[in-house]
């Protein structure tokens, strides 16, 4: 009874403080289509967690329903910002809302501002922790100049730690393909997310820039204390990093564990190979 | 030569009123893809409040530069305000509707706020004050170059030259550019795209309204169907430079401001259309994206 009145909403599904969030009962219907059928899915606090399934297989449609793209058709997403603090539904809010509670996300295929520098896409991810509105832009007033600096300079220290300074007055649409990756993960965390969502990082790289991409998402989880959520194809990425696996098939949640449970569970891998 | 310098500064000035408005249908264009046919009504408002403000002030002994820059603040403050509300009730509740609901939406608005102010203001031609101050130092170029071209000239390069740093400088112009360029991205970057959308709105009635206080200064009378041609000539201003590019908007004015003063100077007045949109043909013949714009490339 006394657990149920510290911790209401949760207090039945799981342990909350070491969750940061959780997808409860998530459902998608596109008219007759079922793309996601009640999925449950959580990330804990300070871990990465991989999302995993084949194509088409609704990965993507759940990242789009948790980051407000889609309505969910049921379902909760609840984000338990800090231990101490009360968890946030973000069920039905708009995009920009979620990130500015802290979810952040990056796209399968590249989405970065093409025609804006590459300090200036860091830059629009610092919009939503920026206080000054139309009052601050027209009379350009002290505090106003004093935030636009303090936004500069950490979209610039940003842009140092992950090696993109050289680079930051280039249009972000020149930098090589591997950059550009590497910048809309930066412009993410720019938001100074609890949660990183990222759909396919690998996606197109060669082996190479797939190790830096594996020292980069490690990097990221030490430094910047957010939680990650990846989908990825790459198996061998996603059994080095992550903590958790969650596999997807026909828009279920068929299996969730740790990697060398998951490698080994035959419905994964009916889901992967098919049957005899 | 006086004959040419003439129409090439009656161009230069009719050209500039057009681009002050053409930025409003090309910002607006480039951030919700949407032609926004009011915004020549706005324009229109901001005529009808110098007029109205022009008179209250002098009334009260306001007289040369005070009034002028008072009378022009209080019609872009008060058309910003109708263009910050048109917005929100004819616009903002369709976003995510199909394309052509907000256009119809659009249109009506025009005829809501064009017969608004034929009801309230009467059908007739009011005469416009005075507003811009005798200026002696223009004597020696009295020939070439009258007191209204001057202040024309001087408001829209100021404007253009302030927008220019909003847009380039500020958080809210680097904001406005990430929106045309990707709405959902710049959503997900926790840009809070509603309040870039009407600060759009905003900034382009502001300029539409600083025209319509130029231009009653320059013809010495309005009347409340004179936003619908004015709208028009800015809205094929705004195709001919390429929709939705600001430098583009003010090209696409001046080429219109000089075609249509040189047609009607050299051939005859009632050429001065024709030209115009002859003009606009060939270039979308040949350039359908407009002299500025970018060929959109269409994705699945």
């Amino acid at each position: 009874m006394t657990a149920a009145t510290d911790r209401p909403q949760s207090a039945a599904k799981t342990e909350s403080s070491d969750l940061i969030l959780s997808a409860l009962g998530m459902s998608m219907v596109f008219g007759g289509l079922v793309a996601l059928n009640n999925v449950d899915l959580s990330i804990e606090r300070d871990s990465i967690t991989a999302l995993i399934g084949p194509n088409g297989s609704g990965k993507t449609t759940f990242f789009n329903c948790v980051t407000g793209i889609y309505k969910p058709t049921r379902g909760d997403v609840i984000l338990y910002p800090a231990i101490d603090l009360p968890s946030i539904s973000l069920k039905g809010k708009p995009a920009d809302v979620i990130t500015h509670q802290g979810l952040a996300r990056t796209f399968q295929n590249i989405r970065l501002f093409n025609n804006l520098t590459v300090l200036e896409n860091v830059l629009i991810g610092r919009h939503t922790r920026m206080k000054a509105g139309l009052w601050g832009a027209l009379t350009r007033n002290k505090k106003t100049r004093q935030e636009e600096a303090e936004a500069i300079e950490f979209s610039f220290e940003l842009l140092v730690t992950y090696g993109l300074d050289s680079m930051a007055n280039e249009l972000a649409k020149n930098l090589p393909y591997g950059d550009q990756r590497r910048l809309e993960i930066v412009r993410a965390l720019a938001t100074e997310p609890k949660v990183l969502l990222l759909d396919e990082p690998a996606a197109g790289l060669n082996i190479s820039e797939t190790s830096a991409l594996r020292d980069l998402i490690s990097n990221i989880r030490e430094n910047e204390k957010v939680s990650i959520l990846l989908i990825e194809h790459d198996m061998s990425l996603v059994m080095t990093v992550s903590k958790k696996i969650y596999v997807f098939d026909y828009g279920r949640l068929i299996a969730q564990g740790p990697p060398d449970e998951i490698q080994r569970d035959p419905k994964v891998i009916k889901a992967y190979l098919g049957e005899d | 030569m006086t004959y040419f310098l003439d129409l090439f500064m009656s161009g230069l000035t009719r050209g500039s009123i057009y681009a002050l408005i053409a930025l409003g249908y090309t910002m607006v264009y480039g951030i919700i893809a949407l032609i926004n046919f009011a915004h020549g009504e706005i324009y229109m408002i901001g005529a009808f409040t110098a007029l109205l403000a022009s008179l209250v002030l002098s009334s009260l002994g306001l007289t040369g530069w005070g009034l002028l820059f008072s009378v022009a603040a209080i019609a872009a403050i008060y058309s910003a305000m109708y263009g910050w509300t048109v917005e929100r009730i004819a616009y903002r509740p369709l976003r995510g509707a199909s394309r052509l609901a907000p256009l119809i939406s659009a249109i009506g608005m025009s005829f809501f706020l064009q017969n608004y102010v034929q009801l309230a203001q009467t059908p007739n031609f009011m005469l416009f004050p005075d507003l811009i101050p005798q200026m002696p130092f223009l004597k020696p170029v009295a020939g070439y170059l009258n007191r209204t071209q001057v202040m024309i000239l001087l408001f829209t390069i100021v404007s253009m030259v302030a927008l220019t740093f909003y847009i380039k400088y500020t958080k809210m112009g680097m904001a406005m550019r990430a929106v045309a360029q990707d709405i959902t991205m710049a959503r997900l970057s926790g840009v809070n795209i509603d309040r870039v959308i009407s600060t759009t709105f905003i900034i382009g009635s502001v300029l539409a309204a600083l025209g319509g206080v130029l231009i009653g200064c320059s013809m010495r009378q309005i009347y409340f169907h004179m936003g619908f041609l004015a709208g028009m000539k800015a809205f094929t201003a705004a195709v001919l430079g390429g929709i939705g590019s600001i430098p583009g908007a003010v090209i696409g004015a001046l080429i219109l401001g000089f075609a249509e003063s040189f047609a009607a100077g050299y051939i005859s007045s009632s050429y001065r259309d024709v030209v115009a949109f002859i003009i606009l043909i060939i270039i979308l013949i040949f350039r359908p994206e407009g002299i500025m714009g970018q060929a959109q490339t269409q994705k699945v």
